[in-house]
Order: C-alpha cells, then sequence, then structure tokens
C-alpha cells in the first residue's frame, strides 16, 4: 500500500497498531511512566523545600505548577522518537507503517501519557503545596484537559525533529519552549483565573487561543512529518 | 548598481529628514513635524526601530518560504538561502530589541519590562537562538537542511500567535497596544501625520532593499564557499 494513499479506515487501523505497540513496550519497561512520575515527585518536593513555611503567592503558585508540568513532559515526551533510534527500529518501522501512523500513532500515546501525569502532578500539587486553591473547577478541568493536548501536539513534532539530530536531550527544551510559550502563557493565564474565581466565559479567549493552538499544530506538523521521517 | 544609488539615497533622505526635521505642537509647513502627546522627540525612532521590526518578521517568512522550497526540491540551494534569510533575521532582530530597550529606558523608565511586544520580540530571539543552535547539533548537510526547514515551518505557524495577535489583546505600554488612550491598531493608522508617513514608508521600502541586497551577498557568499568545498 503506498504511503498517503490509504483509506481511512485502513490508516485507522495502522494508527492503532502504532499506538498499541509503544503502549506495550511501555508496559514491559515502565520507563517513561516511572521517569516522568519521579521526576514529578522530586520537583514538587524540591518547591516544597525551598519554599519551606513560608507561603508564596497564589499568582506565583499557578505559574508554577506549569513551570513543573512542562520540564516533566521535556524530560519525558522525546522518548517515543528517540527509542526508535536508539533499538535501531527506525528503518523497520518506516517500512512497516505510513509516516501519517506513525505520527498519530505516537501523538496519541504521548497525548494519553501526557494527560495521566498531568492528572497526578495536578493531584499531588493541590495535596502538597499549600495555597494553590481553585476557585473555579470548569476553568481548570477546562484547561488541563486543553493544555496536555497542547502539550502533547507541540512536543510530539520537535521530539521527531530532535531524535534525528546528533544532541538529543539538551536540544529538545531549547526548540520546545519558543514553540509552546503561546501555549503556555495561555495556561497559565487561564489557571490564573480559575484560581481567582472568575466564570467560566471570562476564560473564552484563552480557550480559544489554545484550541486554534492546537488545531495549527496539528495539521502543520501532520503535513511535516513526512519529510522529517524519511530521509 | 541601480538598486544600490536609490538605496543611497533613500537611506540618505530617511536619516536626514527623520532626525533633522523639526518638530513643533501645531505644525504648518510641509516640513514641521507634529508633537505626539507622550512620546515627544522620542517618537522619531519610528523611522529606524520599526523597520528592522519588521525586517525580522520578513526575515523569518522568507527563511519559512525557502524551507517550504527546500522540502519540496531538496534542492540545497535553497537551504542556503533559507539560512542566509534567518542569520539576517536575526541580526535585524537583535538590532531592534536593542534599540527598542534603550528607547524604552528614556519612555517608560526601564530597559525591560515584559511589555507583550517585548515578549514577541523575546520569542523570536529565541526561535533564531533554536533554529542556529539545531543547525550546528546536525553533521550530515542533507539531514541539517531538513530539519531546520521543518523547524522553521512549525515555528512561522506559531509566531503568528506573538507577532501579530498578542500585543493586541493584551493589555500594554507599547504603542498600539490595547488600552493605550488613542486605541489599538498599527501606530500609522491614527498617529502619524501625513509628511511623517511618507518618511517613515520610504524608510522601510529603504530597508526592505537594504536586505534584498544583504540577502543576495549572502548568498552568492554561501554558493561559492559550497562549491568550493565540493571541489575540494
Amino acid at each position: 500500500m503506498p504511503p498517503g494513499k490509504a483509506p481511512a479506515g485502513a490508516l485507522l487501523r495502522s494508527v492503532r497498531t502504532v499506538f498499541l505497540k509503544d503502549w506495550r513496550s511501555e508496559l514491559r519497561t515502565r520507563y517513561a511512566v516511572s521517569a516522568l512520575l519521579m521526576f514529578v515527585v522530586t520537583t514538587i518536593a524540591i518547591i516544597l523545600f525551598s519554599l519551606g513555611s513560608e507561603g508564596a503567592s497564589s499568582d506565583a503558585l499557578d505559574g508554577m505548577l506549569w513551570v513543573v508540568i512542562f520540564f516533566a513532559a521535556m524530560s519525558g515526551l522525546s522518548r517515543t522518537f528517540v527509542m526508535e533510534e536508539e533499538r535501531g527500529t527506525t528503518l523497520t518501522l518506516q517500512l512497516a507503517a505510513p509516516p501519517a501512523a506513525v505520527f498519530f500513532g505516537k501523538l496519541l500515546f504521548n497525548l494519553v501519557l501526557v494527560t495521566g501525569i498531568n492528572a497526578v502532578t495536578v493531584l499531588l500539587y493541590a495535596l502538597f503545596i499549600n495555597g494553590f486553591v481553585i476557585r473555579t473547577v470548569s476553568i481548570f478541568a477546562v484547561t488541563v484537559a486543553l493544555g496536555s493536548i497542547a502539550l502533547a501536539a507541540a512536543s510530539t513534532i520537535i521530539a521527531a525533529i530532535i531524535a534525528r539530530a546528533n544532541t538529543r536531550g539538551t536540544l529538545y527544551p531549547v526548540l520546545s519552549f519558543p514553540i509552546m510559550l503561546p501555549l503556555l502563557l495561555s495556561v497559565i493565564e487561564a489557571t490564573r483565573k480559575a484560581s481567582e474565581g472568575a466564570f467560566f466565559a471570562e476564560a473564552g479567549g484563552e480557550f480559544q487561543l489554545l484550541i486554534s493552538y492546537i488545531v495549527v499544530v496539528v495539521v502543520s506538523s501532520s503535513m511535516l512529518f513526512e519529510y522529517i521521517w524519511k530521509d | 548598481m541601480v538598486l544600490k544609488i536609490t538605496l543611497g539615497v533613500l537611506l540618505t533622505a530617511v536619516i536626514v529628514f527623520g532626525i533633522g526635521l523639526p518638530m513643533s505642537p501645531h505644525p504648518q509647513a510641509w516640513y514641521e513635524l507634529p508633537v505626539i502627546p507622550g512620546l515627544e522627540e522620542k517618537a522619531r525612532i519610528i523611522f529606524f526601530h520599526v523597520p528592522t521590526a519588521w525586517l525580522s518578521v520578513i526575515a523569518f517568512l522568507t527563511s519559512m518560504f525557502y524551507a517550504i522550497r527546500y522540502l519540496r526540491s531538496r534542492d540545497l540551494r535553497n537551504d542556503i538561502r533559507s539560512s542566509a534569510a534567518a542569520g539576517l533575521g536575526l541580526m535585524f532582530c537583535i538590532l531592534a530589541t536593542l534599540t527598542g530597550a534603550v528607547w524604552a529606558k528614556f519612555n517608560w523608565g526601564s530597559y525591560w519590562n515584559w511589555d507583550p511586544r517585548e515578549t514577541s520580540i523575546f520569542v523570536l530571539l529565541l526561535i533564531y537562538g533554536a533554529y542556529f543552535s539545531l543547525r550546528s547539533a546536525v553533521e550530515v548537510q542533507e539531514k541539517r537542511a531538513t530539519l531546520s526547514s521543518a523547524y522553521s515551518i512549525i515555528a512561522a505557524v506559531t509566531v503568528p500567535f506573538f507577532i501579530f495577535i498578542m500585543p493586541r489583546i493584551m493589555p500594554g505600554l507599547h504603542p498600539g497596544s490595547k488600552g493605550d488612550p488613542e486605541g489599538a491598531g498599527p501606530v500609522i493608522d491614527f498617529k502619524m501625520s501625513p509628511n511623517m508617513r511618507v518618511i517613515f514608508f520610504a524608510s522601510l521600502i529603504a530597508f526592505t532593499l537594504l536586505f534584498q541586497w544583504m540577502f543576495s551577498l549572502r548568498v552568492r557568499a554561501a554558493e561559492i564557499e559550497a562549491h568550493n568545498q565540493q571541489r575540494g
């Protein structure tokens, strides 16, 4: 089957296959999940130690939550593509599946991973950080959900680029940060509104920005992925 | 040759008239520039600062244009153009940041205070920085061209959020932000008198021509270098 010409049903099946492949290999080693969880726990512990008995302002704590989430994503999400390079399975995967299936399969895997990790992060953060209060839960829930999707979308394409370059670890946050700033600024602003107890409609602007960001990034990266993936 | 003479005349005129023309509260003669409340003599920066910022965006779009052409044709000459445009863009971006920071010191009291405009130029700087660190991290020429092309396209689709949307919808100090008492929108629409507009657009044209000239010089130099490397 020539790549790109596959009917929608076949494409969906291969997306699912790529996703399940990553899912199973993750379950076997639990590398990404345990690394990410430990990262989140360590970072929150550092925040707790550095704050000591002093409280920080609510604004600072809202922003700090996203600092934890951003760097957690940076430490684990490049794994899906870097793993293929390290094991030398890139070539096999190039032959076995059309590029679109690989991209959306990996995107789905990163999405599941980042949503799970963000849920745990938010839970731990709310439990242990005093002074972090969310007054409008609906805004916060939508923000975390949209933020996770946007984070997964942007980090997947950068991970694909980074896996092909020679220095993988250090370059990942450097390349991701400017791309992710629109998303970070709007989720921080929305979180601030949620903790101030604003009405749901007041965060509408941020949600529109996030949704358009997700659409723009997913569409452009699905078009570019084929060029990055095939030499 | 025609390009160089036109450029010389235009730039000289912009510098002489932009700095030399007197400002008066009630302009009568053609050569008198109006005084803009809150900006006064400091308004003259618009003839030089805005064109550099404009060029850093034009260079970015040029870089993206050649990045797309590279991915379509896999012709390394397009990659040379893409990276040459990005290099010039980085230079003009630094110039716009520095002139803006100096102006901010005199107008707002500090060199940097995270106005939405300052955030957006900072992001542009970061993207240029990331682009060149990605290029230096890849050894193989074709691979470097492909990856940096892909990155510059991804960056180009996310940057409009900063350059065009955010500074207009967020309150800020920069002229033309939301909350500016005279309205949000491009400054030329509501603050500039006709004679200021003539100088401003002459400056934009001159800087764009300057970019065109520097760009062709860099491309020619890079092509000769690539040619020499091939011959060993």
